[in-house]
């Protein structure tokens, strides 16, 4: 144990590396990051500018005239639309605080504990991410019309739940693999119960882990196409209603809204950055 | 300093700490019962999760490929299970050009993301410095919005008037008919878009492991940049390309978004016809044998990674690309 401190603390950190001499070609790299994110970002500035699209029908056509708040004040004026959202966030909700309580507890188990049947439940949740979604559409659509259950809100957030819980149960099981076991002990050692040590040492260090879980399966609920055109039935959550829009031309409310979710994740993601930045400040690492 | 700690690093530590704290025991002499006990707790907490997986996601599996072995039809008094080998015989022949065509596009998909992601990964890795984390930001941020409205935002981008097309029509720079959307050029676009983080994180998470040191050492072999890159930096990034590789390609085959929004009836992909198929038409026992087939072939790829990378590294790259 001893011997790999002093190796590490006789490793030199090195100054960063230094282009010697700046050449044309040292510029290509950056300037394409640059254009990258530019190209990503695209159709993002495309849906906040279309928000203000100034039209004459009610549909969003290709053409772009500036510039009208109308969208913005009547973002409430199409019902089916306002029913779609009211579904998404009331399946979100649900799935992502169900997701999150049931994938914690299994990371917690495959991050700390060896056991018999790791190997396969790691397997599984691994298959559960790799799948193509449409198989997985396919395959609970299949289930629902073999168990004969009505398809709708019951059955959009059964399968929401489902697909969430492996991706928490890898954030989770990525932190707690990465915590010193040996504070839990110490936690012990002073008398701490099991409980106890759990609840006030283990708990707050996975905390960030189960935090970006929730969030995670909360954006992953309210993103979802494909599951949810499958498993829902008659009921239209914010995406499936978009697709649908789609086909004739979707309303210019359908970018307010994007862009109201957007900014909606923005601060969020920020908030998160922000709390998380100041923590390991606090901690000194 | 090390003396107390020594029996303890032998025993798992959790069992030891319970042991000297419970049973009032030492570790070494509990180790059989703690093991069992631990054992218990273990899978005592796994077990809600464990079922809840088990039943939305290998049941369903399960009972696509029993659909997919019925036969009969609606209207004669529904589909019953006859092990309908046929199914698949109908269901490959039927859609073999539309399975032929979603492997052209997602293939093609791929090897644009990884193009893409590729040198932007690397720079930012090697060089962004203290930008790293802000600039990797800036690329997830745009997927906070949906993918259905990114891929319709897309359509108005690509369309024959739209904003990238219709100002270089006007100054005469292309002619008048020039179209995309609407054909495979915009349907390969739409993919490579929408699945370039799952190609960029894995890509940035290998080579931000890299030693960087190795690259000065190669410059100080006397390597130049180029050569510095080829033999070191690529061959070190080749898991995370592997990985890469496959987490765009095996959602991208599936997918049918990309091609309903953007493309026509003559880009159809196997998705669509899958969902056609089951919401449309309630074909389900030859839908269901197009997802087992789909699912067969992605299963072959998924293991191959899972084994060249191991399961846990491959569903870190794919949380991470979630």
């Amino acid at each position: 144990m001893s011997a790999v401190t002093v190796d590490r603390s006789e490793v030199v950190e090195r100054p960063p590396m230094r282009v010697k001499r700046r050449r044309l070609t040292s510029l290509i790299l950056p300037v394409f990051t640059i254009a990258m994110i530019v190209y990503l970002a695209s159709p993002i500035f495309v849906m906040i500018m279309f928000s203000f699209n100034k039209l004459v029908g009610q549909r969003q056509i290709a053409k772009f005239t500036c510039c009208t708040i109308n969208w913005w004040t009547e973002l409430f004026a199409i019902p089916a639309l306002n029913q779609a959202i009211r579904t998404s966030i009331l399946v979100a909700i649900p799935a992502a605080i169900i997701a999150t309580s049931l994938g914690t507890l299994v990371g917690l188990v495959l991050g700390r504990y060896s056991f018999r049947g790791r190997a396969p439940v790691n397997f599984v949740i691994f298959l559960a991410i790799a799948v193509p979604e449409i198989v997985l559409a396919s395959s609970l659509l299949s289930m629902f019309v073999l168990a004969k259950s009505p398809l709708g809100y019951g059955s959009t957030l059964f399968s929401h739940i489902g697909f969430s819980i492996a991706f928490v149960a890898i954030t989770v099981r990525a932190r707690v693999q990465g915590i010193d076991r040996s504070l839990e002990n110490a936690a012990q050692d002073l008398f701490a119960t099991p409980f106890q040590a759990f609840r006030k040492v283990t708990l707050p260090l996975i905390m960030p882990g189960i935090v970006a879980g929730l969030m995670l399966s909360f954006v992953l609920s309210l993103d979802d196409f494909v599951i949810t055109q499958f498993v829902a039935g008659a009921v239209n959550t914010f995406p499936t209603w978009v697709f649908g829009a789609s086909r004739i031309g979707v309303p210019p409310q359908v970018n307010v809204w994007g862009t109201i979710l957007f900014g909606a994740g923005l601060l969020a993601a920020s908030l998160n950055l922000i709390v998380s930045f100041r923590a390991s400040r606090k901690s000194g690492t | 300093m090390s003396t107390g700690g020594q029996s303890k690093e032998e025993t798992t530590p959790l069992a030891a700490a319970m042991a000297a704290v419970q049973e009032g025991e030492p570790p070494k002499r509990g180790d059989q019962f703690l093991a069992k006990r631990q054992r218990r707790v273990a899978y005592g907490i796994l077990t809600p999760g464990a079922i809840y997986l088990a039943i939305a996601f290998l049941v369903p599996l399960v009972l696509v490929v029993y659909t997919s072995l019925q036969s009969g039809g609606l209207l004669s008094g529904g589909y019953r299970f006859t092990w309908a080998f046929d199914n698949y015989a109908d269901a490959f022949s039927s859609s073999k050009q539309f399975f032929a065509r979603s492997l052209l596009y997602s293939s093609l998909a791929t090897i644009f993301s990884i193009l893409l992601a590729y040198p932007m990964a690397y720079w930012i890795s090697f060089y962004a410095g203290k930008w790293k984390s802000t600039l990797f930001f800036l690329i997830l941020v745009p997927f906070f919005v949906s993918f259905v409205i990114r891929t319709v935002q897309w359509n108005f981008i690509l369309a024959d008037d739209g904003l990238l097309f219709s100002p270089l029509k006007n100054l005469g720079l292309l002619p008048d008919d020039f179209q995309v959307l609407a054909t495979p050029i915009a349907v390969v676009a739409g993919i490579t878009y929408n699945f370039l983080p799952f190609t960029a994180l894995p890509l940035y998470v290998a080579l931000d492991r890299i030693d960087k040191r190795l690259v000065e050492a190669a410059k100080d072999l006397y390597a130049s940049r180029f050569q510095a890159f080829r033999k070191v930096v690529l061959p070190l990034s080749f898991p995370g390309l592997f990985a890469a590789l496959i987490l765009t390609f095996v959602p991208a085959t599936g997918d049918y978004v990309n091609s309903s929004v953007l493309g026509s009836n003559r880009t159809v992909m196997v998705g669509q016809i899958i969902q056609t198929k089951f919401l449309r038409q309630a074909d389900y026992p030859e839908a269901a044998a197009l997802s087992v087939i789909l699912m067969l072939g992605m299963l072959v790829i998924a293991l191959a990674y899972a084994k060249v990378l191991g399961t846990e590294d491959s569903t870190l790259a794919a949380g991470a690309a979630g």
